[in-house]
């Protein structure tokens, strides 16, 4: 088939960036979202042009290195899947597709639809962990888990960290990643004697990088690649706010 | 060669098959660990800080390490060329680990892990190494678990297990289908929480290009920030490498694009010694490739193969749908050939097995490039329910991937490249040849043998990360003094001049032909003359068409951009550049090992019934090649494997 | 970086605001609700309508004397709107500043209507308010020319004889009714008493709040125009 795209080109973090319209001539609809874009580059090499720079890793859905904004929805049209997971059958011939990175004041842009996504890091370091140092592990089997709370616990460890959540939020607010993080530990009884702690400083951190608040409207849900669940978000919430009333959070 | 990357000419010891010493300690193996780490040399809890490790790579071997060092104390610093450390490529392992717990009380022990590791590795590993693999296993599930690692859970609470292949007891860990990627962001957090307590200096996006030695010794590395361009040396103590496999010589694998052997390439120009380069991995359950543009092949777990059955028509270019193939004349070839272990067999077995299926024409699909992997008889016994309890990530990838329904229609799947056992050789302190220098995880040789089972990554991983390098890296720091050295030394200084010298070069070139065309082409020839089945012929044409494509490459590629940018051609081209190199030492060790084992399948070597053949007397060592200049012939060093504790045996799986 | 933390302060943080907006909401809910109620006392005619109206300054009597309870519940109430919007202004300015750049394109997938213009909906209620203290409060003139201090059946009659102050005042409760449908389920998510479980629940008390209580402002306009309700 053959294609419009209008995707945005930016040289750098400084510099200004606009859509620029490519004509893609013979996509097979067995091709992968981003096997188009290498045939793109491909194509504007030959031509002469720099190619577009995307970041792409593992390209099966899971190292959650991939994020474009397809048509105007995160990691596009089709649900639960990112970017390099979306096949071009989803697409028909004559379509045009508009192509931008994230866009978040938190996610700097690098170049083209390459963003910078260390925010996401910062916010795992402040607290979005289970200090255990290696050696100091009791049994595994000493403590027994629930089958549904660890399952539970694993539908909120799925995510990959992507950020078509903060794309997708009109707030940009990075509520689904910090909740899912938080309520992945939260959930299971290794991660009780810090997690007040956890939700003050994590959520203090998501603040600092410059995220917008959440309104519960629901956007990051429906565009999460790993199906994150809302109700975390308010898990983290009732955590939160457990933790005002406990004074958690204070750290030297 | 004067096509390859201009090096400094360097004075190396030219002994030819010199043995080497993997300084094994003495004793019963049972004993070994626990007794070296006694003897080994501590470092004073106030002196660690002073001490700077570098750890190349952020996965599951290097992300634990950092964390670890840094636990300990000492001052380090951790580069991944990804965005994040949490995107290392052991975030796509899909089905499990394995340890010793016996949870399943079905016979379980540590000796039996070993055992059908070095087994499963067709008696080409280490023992002492493997054995003290089985060993730590456990301490790694205790570990993963207390970090919040949900692996999956009976309805009692306690941890589940699922069986995997090349082993007849359940003793894989596993959460759902995403076990890697748990276990990496364990790992992850873990290295967060030294970074924000200052122990680990973070870089992402940077790629390590070269490997300083000062005076013998590992020093330092010199990178490249992927954003700015800036070409960096940075000074250490000692360098860890863990960076992975080097699948992607085969352009087609399941490794992620980005996955390269730039790293180890350059330690082993700089004196590391290339263990067993020939050992790949076949995976054999992977999505069948559809077409000429495809840029990766995606795996599907081998835990499918515990409910799945693999078969074929028995007819030969049936092109019938599989519904309507009556039980009769479907070829349920694992299950007839291997009674015993059936579709359990291991990897290289039943990715050869596929193989033969496939080219003798019983091959499904439209590009008859495949077999069925059909799960209706579990779906009809368990239910579809616990099928997508199990599976149901993995359907949704098929689904996805291929638009057919796994749930409706069997899966097709086919072998694809998939791990790489050969790697750094390294001693039994993870230390490579050059001191100061350690290699962890894919990146070293160490324990896998010829063929690594099922969910036996993982384990290396993390027991090389968490608990063999703290050790002996610590021990190598408390006995060695090194002299003072700053990042305007002359080594470092050359090295740097040397990386910026082969940026220029590259793209200098301004040549018409795109590295990924080149690199496409490489696959080809890899996959070609040395896949699945390999033989003398091939492996020797391979070694003509090889050197040639790398002159073309250095003639004709096409890298645009600069070198003060974020330039993804650049970075794919010097990846690229380094595969060109390194496919050829591959072939020639394929060449060279005249045997078939595990991985390794010489044609011209095999049983009766088409069974790869050993042949103990001449080729029971590590073959470990040294870099003796770009225009000479590597050196084959060889380490003698010594069998004390397991019986060397032809495998059977029947 | 110094951690915001305990009770006080809470408001610093993101979730700390919507905590804010959550309960002032909730009293705001409250008082819509009871205040629907009061004015369906029209129905049964002035008197009645009018005695409602007196007895709410001896709320609480004889503890509280005449009109001090009612002066309390207005300060609260004024308290949590000016809260209300704060906390809303200060989340929309973060929401402003977290997106530098518009995409050029934008779509979304499920996001409600109620949802996603929520913040305009609550500019439109707050001018609707002043709008609506002037016509049957305080009687402004121009707004309300036929007030009489102290008779609300009269004001009230009056005041929906013209067909502007009746569009105004529909244009407003559907607001009230987009504001409430998310607003209510909102409360609960932020105050994190929603889970898989009850969520179905909590969307349907936010709906039949969002129905109910803007159907019952709407009957005593109606009622005068209809003819219903008359001096």
């Amino acid at each position: 088939m053959n294609l419009k795209l209008r995707v945005w080109r930016q040289k750098n973090a400084e510099s200004q960036g606009r859509l620029v319209d490519y004509e893609l001539k013979d996509v097979s609809p067995e091709y992968s979202f981003l096997e188009m874009l290498d045939l793109l580059n491909e194509k504007l090499m030959r031509e002469g042009e720099l190619p577009v720079a995307f970041d792409h890793d593992c390209r099966e859905g899971i190292c959650g290195m991939c994020g474009l904004m397809i048509n105007g929805v995160a990691h596009g049209p089709k649900a639960a899947v990112t970017a390099c997971q979306l096949h071009m059958r989803n697409f028909h011939d004559g379509d045009t597709i508009v192509i931008e990175p994230w866009r978040a004041t938190a996610f700097p842009i690098i170049k083209d639809l390459v963003v910078n996504r260390t925010a996401f890091d910062r916010i795992i370091q402040a607290a979005g962990y289970i200090s255990v140092s290696t050696g100091s592990a009791p049994e595994a089997n000493n403590t027994p888990i629930a089958k549904t709370e660890a399952d539970l616990a694993m539908d909120a460890a799925a995510c990959i960290g992507c950020g078509a959540c903060v794309a997708a939020c009109p707030n940009s607010s990075a509520m689904l990643f910090t909740a899912a993080k938080a309520s992945h530990l939260a959930l299971m009884p290794q991660g009780q004697p810090e997690r007040y702690d956890r939700a003050v400083l994590m959520v203090n951190a998501m603040d600092e990088e410059g995220f917008g608040g959440c309104t519960n409207i629901g956007e990051c849900e429906a565009v999460c690649p790993k199906e994150i669940s809302l109700d975390f978000i308010a898990q983290l919430n009732r955590d939160l706010i457990k933790a005002s009333f406990m004074g958690a959070g204070k750290r030297l | 060669m004067a096509t390859s990357t201009s090096t400094s000419v360097k004075t190396m010891p030219t002994f030819m098959e010199a043995t080497l010493d993997a300084h094994v300690p003495d004793g019963p193996i049972e004993e070994m660990w626990d007794k070296h780490k006694f003897e080994m040399k501590l470092v004073n809890p106030a002196n660690k800080r002073k001490h700077t490790i570098i750890v190349v790579g952020s996965g599951l071997a290097g992300g634990s390490a950092a964390a670890s060092f840094a636990e300990l104390g000492y001052n380090v610093h951790c580069f991944c060329y990804q965005d994040s450390p949490r995107r290392a490529h052991s975030v796509a392992a899909q089905g499990g680990i394995n340890a010793a717990k016996n949870y399943q009380n079905d016979g379980d022990s540590v000796f039996r892990l070993f055992y059908d590791t070095v087994k499963g590795g067709d008696y080409r590993a280490r023992e002492a190494n493997v054995y003290r693999l089985a060993q730590i296993s456990n301490q790694i599930i205790d570990q993963c678990v207390a970090q919040g690692v949900p692996f999956a859970r009976e309805y009692g609470g306690r941890l589940a297990n699922r069986s995997f292949g090349g082993a007849q007891v359940s003793r894989t860990f596993y959460a759902r289908g995403q076990t890697g990627q748990q276990l990496l962001l364990g790992a992850y957090q873990a290295l967060a929480r030294q970074i924000e307590s200052g122990g680990v200096k973070m870089h992402p996006r940077t790629e390590m290009l070269d490997l300083v030695v000062v005076d013998g010794h590992a020093r330092g590395i010199v990178t490249r920030d992927m954003v700015t361009g800036k070409i960096e040396s940075h000074v250490a103590d000692v360098v860890v490498m863990a960076t992975g496999g080097y699948s992607n010589v085969f352009y087609l694998s399941t490794n992620a694009k980005g996955c390269n052997a730039t790293a180890i390439w350059r330690a082993y120009k700089r004196g590391a010694f290339f263990a067993n380069p020939c050992y790949t991995q076949i995976h054999p359950t992977c999505i069948p490739v559809s077409g000429e543009y495809q840029s990766k092949l995606t795996l599907m777990s081998e835990s499918l193969r515990n409910d799945g059955r693999i078969w074929v028509p028995r007819q030969k270019g049936d092109t019938r749908k599989a519904a309507d193939i009556p039980e009769s004349e479907r070829y349920y070839y694992l299950e007839e050939r291997y009674p015993s272990f059936g579709n359990l067999v291991p990897r290289d077995v039943a990715s050869r097995a596929a193989k033969e299926v496939v080219d003798s024409g019983h091959g499904v699909g439209e590009l008859k490039n495949g077999v069925y992997l059909d799960f209706a008889d579990a779906i009809n016994r368990l239910g579809e329910n616990v099928i997508r309890d199990r599976y149901g990530n993995l359907f949704d990838m098929y689904a996805n991937i291929t638009g057919e329904d796994p749930y409706k229609v069997p899966m097709r799947i086919y072998p694809a490249l998939h791990y790489t056992m050969g790697g750094l050789w390294v001693d039994y302190n993870l230390q490579s040849t050059v001191p100061g220098l350690f290699v962890l995880g894919e990146a070293n040789f160490s324990d896998h043998g010829a063929n690594r089972l099922g969910a036996s990554a993982l384990m290396q991983g993390l027991s090389d990360g968490y608990f063999i390098a703290p050790a002996t890296v610590s021990n190598y720091i408390a006995q060695t003094s090194l002299s003072k050295v700053d990042a305007s030394h002359s080594a470092f200084q050359q090295a740097e001049e040397e990386v910026v010298n082969r940026v220029n070069r590259l793209l200098n070139i301004r040549g018409r032909r795109s590295v990924d065309e080149i690199h496409r082409e490489l696959g080809k020839i890899m996959w070609e003359y040395c896949g699945m089945g390999r033989t003398e012929a091939g492996l020797k044409k391979a070694l003509e068409l090889i050197p040639a494509l790398r002159e073309e490459f250095w003639q004709n590629a096409s890298i645009p951009g600069d070198a003060d940018d974020l330039n993804q051609t650049l970075e794919k081209a010097g990846r690229v550049a380094d595969f060109l190199e390194l496919g050829e030492l591959l072939c020639r060790d394929a060449l060279d090992r005249a045997e078939s084992c595990g991985g390794h399948f010489r044609e011209e070597s095999q049983t009766e019934d088409g069974e790869a053949l050993r042949d103990d007397e001449n080729f029971a060592y590590v073959a470990a090649w040294q870099y003796a200049g770009d225009d000479a012939e590597p050196i084959l060093n060889k380490e003698p494997l010594k069998f004390d504790y397991v019986k060397l045996t032809q495998r059977s799986y029947k | 970086m110094s951690v915001a933390t305990g009770v006080i302060m809470l408001p610093r943080t993101s979730i700390g605001k919507k905590v804010i907006m959550a309960i002032t909401g909730l009293i705001w809910v409250g008082f819509v609700t009871f205040h629907m109620y009061g004015n369906l006392k029209i129905l049964a005619g002035a008197e009645y309508f009018n005695a409602y109206a007196e007895g709410l300054r001896s709320l609480g009597a004889p503890i509280f004397g005449h009109g001090h309870l009612l002066f309390v519940a207005r300060l609260v109430l004024i308290f949590s709107l000016l809260s209300h919007i704060w906390a809303a202004v200060t989340l929309a300015m973060q929401a402003r500043g977290a997106r530098p750049r518009n995409y050029a394109l934008k779509k979304s997938v499920q996001a409600t209507f109620a949802s996603l213009y929520i913040r305009w909906g609550g500019i439109a209620l707050f001018f609707f308010v002043l709008y609506h203290l002037a016509h049957l409060t305080w009687g402004v003139p121009g707004i309300n020319n036929h007030f009489i201090p102290g008779n609300p059946y009269n004001n009230v009659v009056m005041g929906f004889s013209s067909g502007p102050a009746i569009v105004f005042y529909y244009v407003a409760l559907i607001a009230l009714s987009l504001h409430l449908y998310h607003g209510v389920w909102s409360m609960f998510q932020t105050l994190g008493l929603n889970s898989k479980e009850y969520s179905s629940m909590i969307r349907l008390l936010a709906l039949a709040l969002a129905v109910v209580v803007p159907l019952g402002f709407a009957i005593p306009p109606l009622a005068v125009v209809l003819g219903i309700v008359t001096l």
